[in-house]
């Protein structure tokens, strides 16, 4: 039995794979609509995020199976002091696989090392978020239609960015990718990023606080939202949360091949101007990440189509 | 001082200055009900001073987990009067319940029962990180 709780336990053949699944549950979606039928997934959210949510329900429904869980930690056991491995324990008892969403660090791993079923990490803090990785890597590969030879730039928020420091670890891993780390002084990317992944693998990268001076070099533009609950000080979240906006103006300068993304949900950072783009695909993005958690399903119940 | 020569069991030697009462504690040596001597501040050749602590039985530990306080100490392992082995530790590659995330985020701070778990991800810097959080012990 296996699970998912970190984005590098899944090797660049298995993600492939995943694509692939995906492209054939785009391009044949009737041939997946009984996959699951009998399975249930539980999706254990002890902390609300509605589209991550929605997004592994819609995902569950499409392949058949059926959906029982929470939605916040108010209306589970843990607010009556239950522990996460007896929360899944007893979950396991009811459905096939657990999708988890958990503010606390290593939560979701706690839970697959208990568990009877594979476990999802939908989540843990400030920590990983791998199946948001994978709608990442299906948008690069369906806009791109490769994850080599590409300038990859990431912008705003890349200190406590789990999506960005997930994001550069999966793409560390193909040929000729640069990274432009575009962040103010305050949300860097965390030195440990840099020296196990960037600088071990030997991946070139930039750092720059002037996103404008660097548009025209960039294939991918993965921007995020400074997050007020990765703030144990409000002023510091007010004093950072506007640093950058993407307006039209700014993308004077950009490739007309551009790709824009975001994991959402976006606040001011990418004005709306920019939605009716063809550079803008973020909510491609978010359809994308149904997909790839379709195929993530099936692999992890091991059923063939 | 003179402290006796022990005949079967365990002389941990060049302990910097100071460590020896946290290994002590480490080995849960209180339990123990044969001689054990904790010495400190001993004069060292090439140390200046250091601690050493003598165990007057053959202990059932892994000592590597040592290797994470303190590198640079040697075990000497005795058997019938005769210094049979003399090793310094390796840096375990993990070690458990030797220290505590700090990490307000983890999972550890609310589940207290957890075991607290370390893993080695950088010999050279010395690095251990929590298993669940990864954030880097301090």
């Amino acid at each position: 039995m296996r699970s998912l709780i970190d984005i590098l336990e899944l090797s660049a053949e298995e993600i492939a794979d995943l694509v692939a699944t995906a492209e054939d549950i785009i391009a044949n979606p009737q041939k997946y609509a009984e996959a699951c039928r009998g399975k249930k997934l539980a999706t254990l959210f002890f902390e609300p995020s509605t589209r991550t949510r929605l997004s592994f329900e819609a995902a569950m429904y499409e392949l058949g199976g059926q959906v029982l869980g929470f939605s916040e930690a108010a209306s589970s056991s843990a607010s009556k002091g239950e522990s996460v491995s007896d929360t899944v324990k007893v979950v396991s008892c009811y459905a096939d696989i657990i999708a988890m969403r958990h503010p606390k660090e290593g939560a979701p791993l706690v839970a697959s090392m208990k568990a009877d079923v594979p476990v999802i990490n939908a989540g843990d803090g400030g920590h990983n978020h791998p199946t948001q990785t994978l709608a990442d890597l299906l948008t690069i590969w369906r806009e791109k239609g490769r994850f080599t030879d590409l300038t990859i730039g990431l912008c705003g928020d890349l200190k406590f960015g789990r999506t960005v420091h997930s994001l550069i670890a999966a793409m560390s891993r193909y040929a000729n990718v640069k990274f432009v780390l575009v962040s103010p002084e305050e949300l860097k990317l965390p030195s440990y990023v840099k020296k196990d992944i960037l600088q071990k693998k030997g991946v070139p990268y930039a750092q720059t606080t002037d996103l404008e001076s660097v548009m025209p070099e960039l294939d991918v533009l993965y921007m995020t939202r400074v997050q007020r609950e990765r703030f144990f000080n409000e002023d510091e979240y007010v004093r950072l949360k506007d640093s950058y906006i993407l307006t039209p103006e700014k993308l004077k300068t950009a490739k007309d091949s551009l790709s824009i993304l975001h994991p959402l949900p976006r606040v001011n950072e990418i004005s709306v101007a920019i939605d009716d783009d063809p550079r803008a695909c973020y909510f491609k993005q978010a359809l994308n990440g149904k997909y790839m958690r379709m195929a993530l399903i099936l692999k992890l119940l091991g059923v063939e189509v | 001082m003179n402290i006796d020569a022990i005949r079967n069991g365990i002389v941990i030697d060049h302990i910097r200055a100071g460590k020896g009462m946290e290994i002590y504690r480490l080995l849960n040596l209180e339990a123990l009900d044969c001689s054990v001597a904790l010495i400190k501040n001993a004069p060292s050749g090439k140390m200046g001073r250091k601690d050493i602590i003598k165990i007057d039985r053959a202990l059932d530990v892994d000592l590597n987990a040592l290797g994470y306080i303190d590198p640079d100490i040697t075990i000497n392992v005795i058997v019938e009067g005769v210094l049979t082995e003399k090793r310094h530790p390796e840096l375990p590659e993990t070690i458990t319940n030797i220290i505590r995330c700090k990490n307000p985020r983890c999972i550890t701070t609310t589940e207290q029962e957890l075991p607290q778990v370390f893993k080695l991800t950088d010999r050279e810097n010395r690095v251990y990180r929590c298993l669940y959080c990864e954030g880097q012990a301090k």
